[in-house]
């Protein structure tokens, strides 16, 4: 345990000048410019920022799921690409904006389904850590056997992150889960999820454009504009965090903070982006 | 349960045109004094349908079961050949145009050429339903195994899902939905398909369908008892169509229902 200071300041996740353009015929949008990002392992990072800035792209590439056109991307300095190998893979877990939940299959059922697809499902100990998480995200047992057109928007979700979390990842990544929920809905899973992150010692990267959000999980904050990380945050408040921070003076003047610099970065950016096709059009 | 107007015109308005067409029908067939053999009463339709109904309803089992041995068929052959074309866009590129021409083609000009190939049988009735109701199988099928959901199909993918657990445990479950929606189209055709097909055969064969019989009612000039046989047809591709309606409301209710929370 003496290595645990050592950890701590370890990045677990690694991105350098990351680039990557999307190509459709004629036209191209270059999405991720010569990025730069850091996780530090046991962190709760998020991405803020407006809709288009690139933050799915850049989740999606983490995940391996798309590759980038230059710049590294790496996990415990084990490269990420589609063709990652498969222990790399294992170590990363993605919960989608909708709930993403398998219709015709139970919430038990859905919940295996990772184990199920590495061929772990009748182990004993991926099971027990299926039903171990379930009860974590406030499933009653009675549940279980449901499909997820029974249960509420709320619900799916919980399934989803048990889902997620059910190969017991080194990184987490979200893309907007909690978009589509109530406030009150939503922080009670922003509680759920600082409760598994630290039962689970789990590192997320948490994609939202809700300011209140981002500052209440995270460790850091990173504002990304247009294909860059424009600004980053340390969050200054202590965990455990609980609901009294959200109506704390601090968080309010916090909150203020954050939105300058959330508008600043992205009017930077713009005037940028308008000076450099000013250049390209003399 | 209460009928709400909107609902009472929905049910009854349909049910109003039938009656003011069949009496029209009737008054019309009085008031020109049509002969029976051109066009009867509906009156005597129903009559001819009633003192008929022994032999109708043996037909109708005859070319249910060729209709539904061609529409089994059709959802077994086509889904096959949905799932071969959801895993190489080669063969989809190559076939899809064979698959169009199997729906362009006039069932009425091969019917022929089927007979004399496959004889005055039952294989040939199936062989013609098959023909005409396999399009929309493979068509729905197809579309419904290639439109994944992009997040799902990234769920199996981070996982490193294998071809055969993307096809096995995300494409085919997705694609029921779509096989349902087919067979629906294709039980209609189906029905058609057979009794087209019996037509032809005639009564050559030692073969007795719908399709039969009114070829010999027709070459009796008993035109009511053509009728009636209209309508058990008519009868008969309602009743397969409801079948495989029950079957995919039962299959598929459960997933699709939406009915429920709104939050915790």
């Amino acid at each position: 345990m003496s290595s645990v200071i050592e950890k701590a300041a370890r990045n677990l996740i690694e991105c350098e000048n990351v680039s990557l353009t999307f190509r459709n015929g004629r036209t191209s949008q270059q999405v991720l410019r010569s990025l730069n990002l850091q996780v530090t392992e046991g962190h709760i990072v998020t991405l803020l920022g407006p809709s288009g800035c690139g933050k799915s792209t850049l989740l999606r590439v983490i995940a391996g799921l798309i590759d980038c056109d230059s710049g590294r991307v790496a996990i415990r300095d084990a490269l990420v690409s589609k063709r990652m190998p498969m222990q790399v893979r294992r170590e990363i877990s993605f919960v989608f904006q909708e709930s993403a939940l398998l219709p015709w299959r139970t919430v038990w059922q859905n919940v295996i389904l990772p184990s199920e697809l590495r061929g772990e499902h009748r182990q004993m100990e991926s099971r027990s850590r299926c039903e171990e998480l379930l009860e974590i995200v406030g499933f009653a047992k009675s549940d279980w056997n449901k499909l997820p057109s029974q249960l509420s928007g709320g619900m799916k979700m919980r399934a989803s992150i048990a889902r997620a979390m059910s190969t017991s990842p080194k990184v987490l990544l979200l893309d907007e889960p909690f978009a589509a929920l109530d406030d009150i809905l939503r922080s009670k899973l922003n509680d759920l999820l600082l409760s598994i992150s630290t039962q689970k010692q789990c590192t997320m990267l948490f994609v939202t454009h809700n300011i209140a959000e981002a500052i209440y999980l995270s460790n850091e904050i990173a504002i990304m504009s247009r294909g860059i990380i424009a600004q980053t945050l340390e969050v200054p408040f202590a965990f455990p965090r609980d609901y009294k921070l959200r109506s704390s003076s601090e968080f309010a003047a916090y909150y203020g903070f954050v939105t300058e610099g959330l508008i600043a970065s992205t009017q930077a950016m713009q005037s940028i982006d308008k000076q450099s096709t000013l250049e390209s059009s003399v | 349960m209460r009928l709400t107007a909107r609902q009472l015109v929905t049910v009854a308005s349909p049910f109003a045109i039938f009656l003011l067409f069949t009496i029209v029908w009737h008054l019309v067939v009085q008031t020109f004094s049509i002969p029976k053999i051109i066009l009867p009463s509906p009156i005597v339709v129903l009559q001819a349908f009633w003192e008929v109904k022994w032999i109708l309803l043996r037909a109708s089992w005859v070319t249910l079961q060729a209709a539904v041995v061609g529409l089994v068929c059709s959802a077994v052959f086509g889904s096959l050949i949905a799932v071969l074309f959801s895993q190489s866009s080669l063969l989809r590129v190559a076939l899809y145009p064979y698959v169009i021409f199997l729906q362009t083609v006039p069932i009425v000009a091969i019917a022929p050429l089927l007979i004399i190939w496959s004889g005055n049988n039952f294989r040939t009735i199936v062989l013609v339903a098959v023909i005409i109701s396999i399009f929309p199988v493979i068509s729905n099928v197809t579309s419904g195994l290639l439109s994944i959901n992009e997040n799902l199909r990234d769920l199996f993918r981070m996982q490193g899902a294998t071809r055969w657990q993307m096809l096995i445990k995300l494409r085919i479950p997705a694609a029921l939905s779509q096989l349902i929606l087919g067979l629906r189209v294709s039980s209609g055709l189906a029905v058609i398909g057979a009794i087209v097909a019996e037509f032809f055969v005639g009564n050559s064969g030692d073969y007795d369908g719908l399709g039969t019989i009114m070829t010999a009612f027709q070459a009796l000039l008993r035109t009511p008892e053509l009728m009636a046989a209209l309508i058990a047809c008519t009868l008969l591709g309602i009743f397969l169509f409801s079948i495989v309606n029950l079957l995919g409301a039962t299959l598929l209710r459960k997933w699709t229902k939406t009915d429920g929370f709104e939050s915790e």
